[in-house]
């Protein structure tokens, strides 16, 4: 579905990804691990349509689709969903407001009719369950004054409602406990079929105890060094980051 | 004679008496603007809440220096052995009674630097405080400027003694009008401390109309601590104009004890990006005392930080005004910009106006202020008293800790131990 | 006797180019014009033209006298220039005084109503008709200088409220008029309101008898229509002892090139236990995108609460206007009296407005509320002026404010003065502000949900009014959040 072909992309200039190679089919888990100012947040950024960041080199295809071609909402609306590192806080804002119009505009796009009051309600009950998402956070202002794991779950909840076919997972993990994790981790596998795939972004291996991927690549310098199934990321928690650099530079070196 | 024609007689004595003097235009353009302007009165929107304007019904005169240090010995502040101290006697530089301790400093008559190597820095930046207060206020000091002082701090001179300033007025036999003047400008990565008073000695009405302008250049740092407790027939308009004019750090306290009617301007320019100024004041009236803090804050540039806190705690008839002004221009994106004002009235004839106000041009701005009135906190003092302690002594504990955070701004020592014992005189309790 | 003018007043026709209409609806969808033939008088102002106005009104002694002395004091007063407010001088010989749809109107029989007229009612959303009294909003609609329909005035009338405009009520109940008008804001208050008390022409009357709670909201729709012509409106509410009354406004008004002027007078006394509650939507034409054309918004409205225990409570929702100059405010003189200002004033483009409110403390233990929105986009100004003000006997005053702006884009600029001015100990005042703005973040974040920027803008200036929205009346709320997202169309992106 989700095809990444030579992607360069800078930010102030400053050449971020440099070259980048990635296909990803329905059904699908990838994880994309990689130390710190690898590219990693940036590739999640690009994919979504962040305004900040020039594509100088490469193509993206989304179902066929030039992906790169659309705005933002119009890849929310061909079923990209992108799970926040940071998810925003909007004051004022009911957070069940706005999934309400996230989930309607994304309606629209699609050609179906707008959910009405009622069929929302239900819609939302039964993704509440399935998530163990409480009432009370729905009908607070978005984010505002959330708990970081508070806002991971809104984020996944987010992704429930919103039914994408690619999610791609931000740091889902960062700043959480294994028990946040876990909760979070449940969510996205209670949400996978075999339609739909996820590009799970981390630091380390422990979301990927809950989330298990059928491929790790390894993200570094901009570009994907390393591609493997899921030991490949207990060998880097084990060595370190390290080991992939060395490697990398001795090729060079050759 | 009114004050107007009178002025108009020392302006012209002046100028004659100064003729070639490089100040010549630079009072003329200023007397010009008084002559429009006048003295202000509530008509004007800045002074609504002050009226100064009776008070030159007193007939101030002008007055030479006539005091020797055997009179203002007993008015220096602590820890001033170790500081550099700048007397200025009925608005004109003393340089008998002054002492300058630390090399770095240079000191001269405003006349003087203007022949010397300085002359385009002092033509740039002197009476630049005029663009912010436009009233005729502001021109009287300028129109009249003499025995002015211009303080160069050398490039990352490092002053270790602060600078004292004492502003004295003699009235024992006259009502006195006096006009200091100082421009200090801190070199690149210099670092200045000043402390500052102003003295009344006599029982006539004295009107101070001070106007110390400060220049601060890339990486240097000023900290700025003036302290008002003079008597109840002195009455001030005090003018702080300090621009940064490279990226630089200000932070400054201003506390105002007692006086008859004082008005404090205090003005910050924030021209270059990553400037970052911290003000803080503290007001504590009693009697039929009147303070005015008027502050702006003008982000000019971007990434800019300021962070105001002034508390006021009004007893007697006493009567405060805090306005303060943030201003954040367009290109000045960015901006982080604090402004607090807190008031405590403690008596049924004592009140308070106040106007915290923000004019913003950027839209990626952080900007908030936030003022409150009240009373002292009923519930604390009766917690207190439930624990055996008595009311005054509880409720000085309570004013105590509403002050503490403010004096503890005084990086000086020996001025913060100053004020601490000043409040605690005026509370008749002090902490251990 | 007729005056000369009176008896040959000059006729307009304006025409109503349709291309026109439809290239505007999507901005100001209220900037048609309406082909009624209209009564008006010349322009400019002088004692002729008030008798005029007065004479038109069949208007008693009493009242022509106290237009003319109005007008004396007018001509010795100076505009006010105090506000952070930038335009033109106004020729007040400039501006038609007077202008009545031709045709006459009984205010019983509505469906003898000019179908032009009704066509224009239909088009601003409100019908005269059985539909609306369905919906039991009684309305009192006010075209360019007159009043031309007030509905349920017999079902009111069971209860005992009065609902008129304000000549009728001239006309029909002199004493109560005589006893209110002026009451709360003096003739020479300010330049507009000795303006507005020389040449007033309509505006809504209410009076609530003592312990009765209006059982509809009332409501009155102003709009300008005759090209040149002021519309000075003057609306009197007064609450007797125990009694509620909600009370609506609405005002829009044609496109036109030039500006006009509206300078209405809003009176409001609550008496022992009485509640008023005032909201307003105003959606008077705001000029185009370079500034050109629109309303001059000169205001002054004022309620006092007389008696113990009563409360009044301003809600404005202001999108529209050229230029807004407007406070309206409470005099607190009951004890335990209650004020409320809630506003959200949004500008665009060019529009410059500095609203706020007084909350003047006097009774015991009185508490006043402000919650202030400003949004400003474009290369708008929009200030917000308060002030807050406890007396030396007010003892327990309590005060809260809150005033919030919002920046979209960095042409446009927010303003905060707020004035408090405590002189008794036993006051607790607290002023809160803040300026942000619609981020780049808060919008990626909704466009990855699939929500467009426009959208998004909608969403997020909602929820920032949102406090605000809560104290308006449903219908009206709703009316007031799509007036939000237009006011601000293409403003962010």
């Amino acid at each position: 579905m989700l095809s990444i072909q030579n992607l360069h992309a800078n930010i102030d200039g400053k050449e971020i990804l440099r070259g980048i190679n990635l296909d990803v089919k329905p059904g699908e888990i990838h994880a994309i691990m990689g130390p710190n100012g690898a590219g990693k947040s940036t590739l999640a950024s690009v994919l979504a349509g962040r305004a900040d960041y020039e594509v100088t080199e490469g193509s993206v295809t989304f179902w066929g689709k030039d992906l790169l071609a659309l705005a933002p909402e119009e890849r929310a609306g061909e079923g990209l969903f992108l799970s926040f590192q940071y998810p925003v806080e909007i004051p004022g804002l009911s957070t069940t407001n706005f999934i309400k119009s996230a989930v309607n505009e994304v309606r629209k796009y699609r050609g179906q009719d707008a959910l009405d009051a009622v069929s929302f309600l239900k819609l939302m009950k039964e993704k509440m369950a399935l998530m163990n998402m409480d009432q009370v956070l729905l009908s607070r202002s978005l984010n505002e004054g959330f708990s970081g794991g508070e806002k991971k779950r809104n984020e996944i909840f987010q992704m429930a409602m919103l039914e994408p076919k690619l999610a791609i997972l931000d740091e889902t993990d960062s700043g959480l406990d294994i028990d946040a994790i876990r909760i979070v981790a449940n969510g996205v596998n209670k949400l996978r079929n075999s339609e739909n795939a996820v590009l799970a972004i981390t630091h380390y291996q422990r979301l990927l105890d809950y989330i298990v991927p059928d491929f790790v690549h390894v993200l570094y310098q901009g570009r994907i060094v390393k591609s493997g199934t899921k030991e490949l990321a207990y060998e880097l928690e084990e060595k370190g980051y390290d080991f992939i650099k060395n490697e990398i530079n001795i090729e060079e070196q050759v | 004679m009114d004050h107007i024609n009178y002025i108009k007689e020392q302006f012209d004595q002046l100028q004659t008496a100064e003729a070639g003097s490089q100040l010549q235009a630079f009072r003329s353009k200023a007397f010009d603007t008084f002559n429009q302007l006048g003295v202000p009165t509530a008509r004007n929107e800045e002074w609504r809440y002050t009226r100064i304007a009776p008070l030159f019904n007193n007939g101030f005169q002008l007055q030479e220096n006539n005091l020797v240090l055997a009179d203002v010995v007993t008015h220096r502040m602590p820890g001033h052995e170790k500081a550099n101290e700048l007397f200025f006697v009925n608005g004109r530089y003393s340089a008998d009674l002054s002492k300058i301790i630390s090399p770095s400093l240079q000191l001269a008559l405003l006349e003087d630097a203007l022949q010397g190597e300085h002359k385009e820095l002092i033509n740039t930046h002197l009476g630049h405080s005029a663009v912010y207060l436009r009233d005729g206020i502001n021109a009287l000091n300028n129109a009249l400027v003499q025995g002015a002082v211009f303080i160069h701090v050398a490039k990352s001179a490092q002053v270790e003694h602060p600078v004292y300033i004492y502003n004295v007025t003699d009235g024992r036999n006259e009502n006195v009008l006096s006009q200091p003047r100082s421009l200090f400008y801190l070199g690149v990565n210099a670092q200045l401390q000043i402390a500052e008073t102003f003295i009344t000695i006599g029982t006539q009405d004295s009107f101070t109309n001070k106007i110390m302008e400060l220049v601060v250049e890339e990486d240097a740092r000023l900290e700025y601590y003036i302290i008002q407790n003079d008597n109840a027939q002195s009455n001030l308009v005090s003018t702080t104009h300090i621009r940064h004019i490279g990226k630089s750090f200000s932070h400054g306290v201003t506390i105002s004890l007692n006086g008859g009617i004082v008005r404090n301007n205090l003005n910050i320019v924030l021209e270059k990006a990553y400037c970052e100024a911290h003000l803080y004041g503290l007001y504590f009236q009693q009697g039929n005392s009147h303070i005015d803090n008027h502050t702006v804050v003008d982000n000019v540039s971007p990434n800019c930080y300021s962070n105001e806190l002034y508390k006021g705690m009004m007893d007697g008839s006493s009567t405060g005004v805090f306005n303060g002004k943030i201003f954040v221009r367009q290109p000045a994106q960015k901006t982080n910009a604090f402004q607090s004002n807190k008031n405590v009235l403690l008596s049924n004839d004592a009140s308070v106006n106040t106007k915290p106000q923000l004019e913003i041009f950027a839209d990626d701005v952080k900007c908030s202020h936030g003022c409150t009135i009240g009373r002292l906190d009923e519930e604390g003092l009766f917690y207190l008293q439930s624990r055996g302690i008595s009311e005054k002594v509880a409720k000085a504990m309570l004013l105590q800790s509403f002050v503490g955070d403010i004096v503890d701004k005084i990086n000086i020592p020996a001025i913060r131990t100053h004020v601490e014992d000043l409040i605690a005189e005026r509370l008749e309790y002090k902490v251990d | 006797m007729k005056t000369e003018l009176e008896i040959n007043p000059t006729n307009t026709q304006i025409e109503l180019d349709p291309s026109l209409e439809e290239v505007v609806s999507g901005e100001y969808k209220y900037g048609f014009t309406t082909n009624i033939e209209a009564d008006e008088a010349p322009k400019g102002l002088n004692e002729n033209i008030i008798r005029f106005i007065s004479a038109k009104k069949n208007e008693p002694e009493w009242m022509l006298e106290w237009r003319l002395k109005a007008y004396q004091q007018w001509l010795k007063m100076k505009e006010p220039n105090w506000g952070n407010l930038q335009y033109p001088p106004i020729d007040f010989q400039d501006i038609i005084y007077y202008s009545a749809p031709k045709q006459k109107i009984t205010i019983d029989s509505l469906d003898d109503i000019d179908p032009e007229l009704k066509r224009t009612f239909d088009k601003l959303g409100i019908s005269l008709d059985e539909q609306k009294r369905l919906s039991g909003v009684a309305v009192d609609a006010v075209i360019d200088s007159v009043s031309i329909a007030t509905t349920f005035k017999k079902e009111l009338a069971e209860q005992g409220i009065i609902f008129c405009s304000i000549s009728e009520a001239i006309q029909e109940h002199p004493e109560l008029v005589r006893q209110y008008l002026s009451s709360v804001v003096p003739v020479t208050d300010n330049y507009f309101t000795a303006l507005n008390s020389a040449v007033f022409t309509d505006g809504s009357f209410c009076y609530i008898p003592k312990g009765v709670r209006c059982p509809m909201e009332l409501s009155t729709y102003f709009r300008i229509n005759a090209e040149n012509t002021g519309q000075f409106e003057r609306t009197l509410i007064v609450a007797e002892a125990g009694s509620y009354v909600s009370y609506l406004e609405g005002c829009t008004a044609p496109i036109r090139d030039e500006n006009q002027l509206h300078a209405a007078v809003v009176e409001i006394v609550a008496l022992d236990d009485a509640e008023v509650k005032y909201s307003t939507v105003q959606n008077w034409y705001p000029g185009d995108k370079d500034g050109k054309g629109g309303i001059y918004n000169f205001v002054t409205k004022r309620g006092i609460c007389k008696g113990n225990n009563s409360k009044i409570s301003w809600t404005q929702v202001e999108t529209g206007s050229a230029i807004t100059w407007k406070y309206p405010s409470v005099i607190l003189k009951g004890d335990n009296s209650v004020g409320e200002f809630y506003s959200v004033a949004v500008t665009n483009n060019y529009q410059q407005a500095d609203t706020g409110t007084k909350m003047m403390h006097i009774g015991k233990n009185t508490k006043s509320r402000i919650v202030s929105k400003g949004i400003s986009a474009g290369f708008s100004q929009n200030s917000y002026r308060g002030l807050v003000q406890v007396a030396k006997q007010a003892s327990n005053a309590r005060n809260f404010s809150q005033c919030d702006s919002m920046l979209l884009g960095d042409k446009c600029g927010a303003h905060t003065f707020p004035y408090i001015e405590v002189k008794n100990s036993t006051a607790q005042v607290e002023h809160e502000a803040t300026t942000s703005k619609i981020g780049e973040d808060q919008l990626f974040y909704c466009n990855q949900r699939g929500i467009d920027t426009e959208t998004a803008v909608a969403l997020i200036i909602n929820g920032f009014a949102k406090e605000v929205m809560n104290q308006l009346p449903m219908e009206f709320a709703v009316e007031a959040q799509k007036l939000l997202a237009i006011s601000l169309e293409g403003s962010v992106g």
